[in-house]
């Protein structure tokens, strides 16, 4: 067989290419398999921690049972800045590459992360009440948790609020990346300022400060967070991939298959 | 075990309010996220059914004049 000019240049079907998931019709089926996995997983890691949190670490000897808040105050809070950090990643990749499954990818992490900063906030006055006699202080981590979630909110109205998803992306992308100083700000203001709200209880430098029951409980529980984050976003980038490419050939094929089954 | 009875385990050492307060809206934004995403999914799908069928519909009036 002669090899025509073209096939030279065309990556092999056996060789891997990084981009070849970059596109939306090779992405979707990918995200539809591991949707099921990521569900399994966050369940079976909820169960876990919840029982370890409340069955089996012990009440705390000066907080009493308030302690408890943490299994989801400090998954919440991490997830809130790590899902920032991914948003703004995405939109760097998109930026860079001009890859639109980037920018979906940044959308779909959105509401989850604004979710996961709420929680942070709310499961915070909670346990600051009982501990600090206040639900609220302004104080350095406090007032960047908050606002981070405006951050978030700020994104994803900007975004709605763009007709052109192209420029939409773009406009969202500069809040995300420029955003993302926030981040290191908030991990590291309870050293960097005086504040009311303790130290970091869990650092990679330094052993743990509290029992490791207690531990076990909140890292079963951030797992949780992370599965739970990984599934809802997959799904969520998959309506958003519907929505935006709902005129190209993949979307009709895969519609059209749809509809058939449903007729 | 920590709990002598369910009672005890509901009113967590008197901090009932905080700890319970916290779960119950953490679940309730989990669960209404679960929703409004599956009703998004569904929303995209149902709409691209229609657009892939308004296309066909338009192809084949053009191909029989």
């Amino acid at each position: 067989m002669p090899d025509s000019p073209l096939s030279a240049t065309r990556p092999t079907s056996s060789g891997f290419s990084l981009f070849h998931y970059a596109s939306p019709q090779t992405f979707f089926p990918l995200a539809g398999k591991l949707l099921w996995p990521s569900w399994l997983i966050a369940i079976a890691l909820t169960i876990a921690g919840l029982y370890t949190g409340f069955f089996i670490a012990p009440t705390d000897a000066t907080q009493g049972d308030s302690y408890r808040i943490i299994f989801i105050h400090v998954p919440a809070a991490w997830m809130s800045m790590v899902v920032y950090l991914a948003m703004a990643f995405w939109c760097a990749i998109g930026l860079i590459f001009n890859t639109r499954l980037s920018f979906m990818m940044s959308s779909a992490l959105a509401p989850t992360g604004a979710m996961w900063a709420f929680v942070a906030l709310w499961t915070g006055a909670l346990w600051g009440k009982p501990t600090w006699g206040t639900y609220w202080v302004w104080d350095a981590r406090l007032t960047s948790e908050l606002i981070l979630f405006f951050l978030y909110c700020g994104y994803m109205a900007l975004q709605a609020a763009i007709d052109d998803p192209r420029r939409a992306d773009r406009a969202g992308a500069l809040i995300a990346i420029v955003g993302a100083i926030n981040v290191p700000i908030i991990y590291f203001s309870v050293k960097w300022w005086n504040t009311l709200h303790q130290g970091a209880s869990v650092s990679l430098t330094q052993s743990p400060s509290m029992a490791s029951t207690m531990l076990t409980g909140m890292l079963l529980m951030a797992l949780a967070a992370w599965a739970y984050t990984i599934g809802i976003a997959l799904v969520r980038v998959r309506a958003i991939m519907i929505e935006r490419e709902r005129n190209t050939e993949w979307v009709s094929r895969l519609a059209d298959a749809q509809g058939d089954t449903q007729a | 075990m920590n709990w002598e009875s369910a009672g005890h385990f509901w009113a967590m050492g008197g901090y009932g309010f905080y700890v319970w307060g916290s779960y119950a809206v953490t679940a309730a934004l989990i669960a209404a996220e679960l929703y409004l995403v599956a009703r998004r999914m569904r929303a995209a799908r149902e709409l691209a059914v229609r657009d892939a069928r308004l296309a066909r519909m338009d192809a084949g009036k053009r191909s029989s004049t």
